[in-house]
């Protein structure tokens, strides 16, 4: 097997970026076999679970398609510029996250080691998802599928308590995956079952980036097209399902009134911010290894149209699987309620329907009172509307709303297999553009790669988050993946993108990074880049960064979900306090990071320069 | 006197069989739901039938092997298809204990419901509860079998390509460069370095070094 390592001329000389002629000797940089691969690597990497599990959630909660506004303004303004920016950023600079930022200003390295730290704890927890997706799709080779029906009890009378109380859905998912315990307090034991299933996610990861770009590149092309070809399954399926337009018309029909919402506006260019994976340093270590003439503009507007045009695509299954599970729990309350009424009042078997429930139930109050009263506190109200409304993301849209769909299609076995196997080429997308921005800056780095080969350290950083990730397989494992979900990349996301931002434009100069990328590229900077760089983008995320502090300050107490066995319901708890001190340290050790290292390369230069007066 | 038997009969019958008699059961039968079109008509045939099979099915207790069709009476039929039925013993006086008809409807209840072409929820005994089938139990559960076969694939590949790498590096460190670059036809285009062509100096056999200036060139002549 050849490494495809395309030499090319040195074009005499390049003002480096300190502005010395220097000679540029090309060390062989691996490259994309072709700028397809790095357009599929982004693709693979931008799209993932949150355009399936999150987008949906918030066009429900923010007006359906009113929402698709402030997405699309927030797209144009924030996600593209600050995209591109990155692009441009590991194409000129050439070399991952910490040496990009160290060429642009020494006591700026500071960021990329965020970076560095954030993506750490990133695909620390992000391949759990990945174990889990593994976990249901060797489950799906069953007939029946084991979450469809509940465990019988002890003598065989009845079915398991907890199953009853709860679905069987969400008995499969807290009792036979998770085994999640009451509180986060107890740990339980390392669960043997979601550890092989998490080994076996890191020996795929292994296995995609072991030799670098090579395998990355040819990687992708499966990952990044894939989930397209489940999801347009998915789409004709999901439309002809019964009930797939109530769903859909729910979603669509737009509510004006919440676009006054600020919620609305500020959830739209969260979810571009973090949809689009700024911050991590994987765009950088991507576009790094793109060549210098790449037209990486054209290529940041294409990722960020497809990824957000996958979002709607994604929302538009969703919620026609919405509109058939909502249809068919309706239809299951009012059978429930004929069968009540029609045993009670021994009424023939199939005269009552749907459609003359009401009349009948007015009969029967005015013939019986007294009997109707008896059986009135046990008829549910059903409702259509109240089915649509439990807006769910995350985990439990995945794998409990999905596979409560699932169960109720025919050839249940084929639809599982098939939206698992999507939901792992998103997964192994987005870890392969996270282990990318580990492992590129390592590689970057001489001391290192001199004394590991480019495998060897791979191995080491997927064995060292495997190790570390069987925290996520206790019985309480649930809850610290909660904690890592929510806290370990928000704020800290933000605050590396807004020193990027100003770095870029203020402290190498924006006129100067201009000239940069026309040298590089031959194409002039449009004056739209130059504003939204300049002013908008800052001014955007210094905002969401204010509303997310004043966020966790106003709520006080941090609080979560926890899953009580003995209602078969969540319960909210507060976290004791060394979750908090977990949550701390998280935000801590990647936005210390910026500070830290600008203050001790301060410190090493005055001791280089000044020699014999200690910096305290 | 045959008048006052025959009241006799159905007082005694009336006695026996009555909603929340003791020792009696309700049924209750759910025909559309189950058959939809193909349902049948719930008439006095089809309650003998029933007769018959709960007399069959106290036939196989022990003592009640005597059970005839004439000691099972129904009562309170409903449109819904609802009744009480009762299993009283030959002398017909008194009826038999709920706990025995009900574990002799409990053996049976796959034949009284293939009988009728129903199931446990569409033929309900109230208060018998059906013993559920339990889960078909493969020995080794389907999903590690899956696990396993990915799992193998997974770490042969890994190896192999850990192996290739190794093999590859070993030859790169052996081998003369010349050979590498002469089999990268494709995708070769020339290395310069400082202005000169870097190909005539990787293969064998040497050639003219022009980065170097001769002797006769360093001096300026005079």
């Amino acid at each position: 097997m050849r490494l495809a390592i395309k030499r090319r001329a040195s074009s005499g000389q390049r003002p480096g970026p300190d502005g010395e002629r220097a000679w540029d000797m090309e060390k062989a940089r691996p490259q994309w076999g072709n700028p397809l691969q790095f357009v599929f690597a982004c693709i693979s990497y931008a799209v993932g679970l949150g355009n399936v599990w999150r987008f949906p959630y918030l066009c429900q909660m923010y007006g359906g398609g009113s929402f698709l506004v402030p997405y699309v303004i927030m797209l144009i303004v924030e996600g593209m510029p600050l995209l591109y920016l990155e692009l441009a950023v590991g194409q000129r600079m050439r070399q991952g996250s910490i040496g990009a930022w160290r060429t642009i200003s020494p006591y700026l390295s500071g960021v990329g080691v965020a970076s560095v730290v954030v993506s750490f704890f990133l695909s620390m927890y992000y391949n759990v998802i990945n174990a889990w997706g593994f976990w249901y799709l060797f489950h799906s080779f069953q007939d029946p599928l084991p979450w469809s029906v509940c465990p019988l009890n002890g003598n065989r009378t009845g079915y398991d308590e907890e199953c009853e109380k709860a679905s069987s859905t969400q008995y499969f998912w807290y009792r036979k995956t998770l085994n999640i315990s009451p509180s986060i307090q107890e740990n339980g034991g390392v669960q043997w079952e979601p550890a092989l299933c998490l080994t076996l996610a890191w020996l795929v990861v292994y296995l995609c980036i072991l030799r670098g770009t090579e395998s990355t590149g040819k990687v992708v092309y499966f990952t990044a097209s894939m989930p397209y070809c489940v999801l347009i399954i998915y789409l004709v399926r999901g439309l002809t399902l019964h009930g797939a337009t109530n769903g859909l018309m729910y979603m669509f029909t737009p509510k004006m009134e919440q676009l006054a919402n600020p919620k609305a506006w500020i959830n739209a260019a969260t979810q571009i911010f973090f949809s689009l994976g700024l911050g991590f340093g994987s765009l950088i270590a991507f576009a790094s290894y793109n060549e210098p003439s790449n037209n990486c503009q054209k290529h940041a507007i294409i990722v960020s149209i497809i990824n957000s045009s996958t979002s709607i695509f994604a929302s538009i299954v969703t919620f026609s699987i919405y509109g058939f599970k909502a249809t068919f729990n309706y239809e299951n309350c009012l059978n429930k309620v004929i069968l009540l009424l029609t045993n009670s009042f021994d009424l023939e078997d199939g005269f009552l329907t749907a459609n003359n429930l009401e009349e009948v139930k007015d009969y029967l109050a005015s013939t019986y009172p007294s009997k109707y009263s008896d059986v009135f506190p046990h008829i549910r109200n059903c409702s259509l509307e109240s089915e649509l409304n439990t807006a769910v993301q995350g985990t439990g849209l995945a794998f409990i709303v999905y596979t409560e769909a699932i169960k109720n299609m025919e050839v249940s076995q084929l639809w599982s297999v098939l939206y698992f196997f999507m939901l792992l080429m998103l997964g192994m997308g987005s870890m392969l553009g996270n282990t990318a921005a580990i492992l590129t800056p390592l590689t970057d780095s001489k001391v290192i790669s001199s004394y590991l080969p480019k495998e060897a350290i791979s191995g080491l950083v997927c064995l060292i988050n495997c190790a570390i990730g069987m925290v996520f397989t206790m019985e309480a494992g649930n809850y610290w993946f909660d904690i890592f979900n929510d806290y370990a990349a928000t704020l800290s996301l933000l605050l590396i993108v807004l020193v990027e931002t100003i770095a870029v434009c203020y402290v190498y100069g924006l006129k100067r990074f201009e000239s940069d990328l026309q040298a590089m590229t031959g194409r002039s900077l449009n004056w739209y880049w130059k504003a939204m760089w300049a002013f908008v983008s800052p001014v955007l995320i210094i905002s969401l960064f204010v509303f997310y502090l004043s966020d966790y300050i106003l709520t006080g107490t941090l609080q979560y979900q926890a899953w009580d066995a003995t209602q078969g319901q969540l319960v909210t708890k507060d976290y004791p306090p060394h979750a908090l001190a977990v949550i701390g340290l998280l935000v801590a050790s990647s936005t210390m990071c910026i500070p830290l290292v600008a203050l001790g390369t301060f410190i090493r230069n005055r001791l280089k320069r000044g020699g014999s007066s200690p910096v305290a | 006197m045959l008048w006052l038997l025959l009241f006799l009969v159905t007082a005694i019958h009336a006695e026996l069989c009555h909603p929340d008699a003791e020792n009696a059961f309700k049924v209750r039968l759910s025909i559309r739901t189950a058959l939809g079109d193909k349902a049948y008509v719930w008439d006095t045939d089809e309650e003998y039938l029933f007769r018959a099979m709960v007399a069959f099915s106290m036939r196989k207790v022990p003592n009640r092997e005597t059970t005839e069709i004439s000691h099972v009476l129904l009562c309170n039929v409903t449109q819904r298809v609802s009744f009480w039925f009762v299993v009283t013993d030959p002398s017909k006086n008194h009826t038999l204990p709920a706990a025995e008809v009900q574990s002799a409807i409990r053996m049976n209840r796959n034949r009284i419901n293939s009988a009728f072409f129903l199931d446990d929820h569409t033929l309900e005994f109230l208060k018998i509860p059906s013993t559920l089938a339990p889960p078909p139990d493969a020995s080794v559960p389907v999903w590690i079998i899956v696990f396993g076969v990915i799992f193998c694939i997974v770490v042969v590949a890994i190896a192999l390509l850990v192996l290739s790498g190794i093999r590859q590096r070993r030859r790169n460190n052996k081998g003369p460069l010349g050979v590498e670059d002469a089999e990268d036809k494709c995708e070769n285009i020339i290395t310069i370095e400082n202005g000169i062509p870097c190909d005539p100096l990787d293969t064998k056999g040497g050639l003219i070094n022009d980065g170097f200036l001769t002797e006769d060139e360093r001096l300026t002549p005079l």
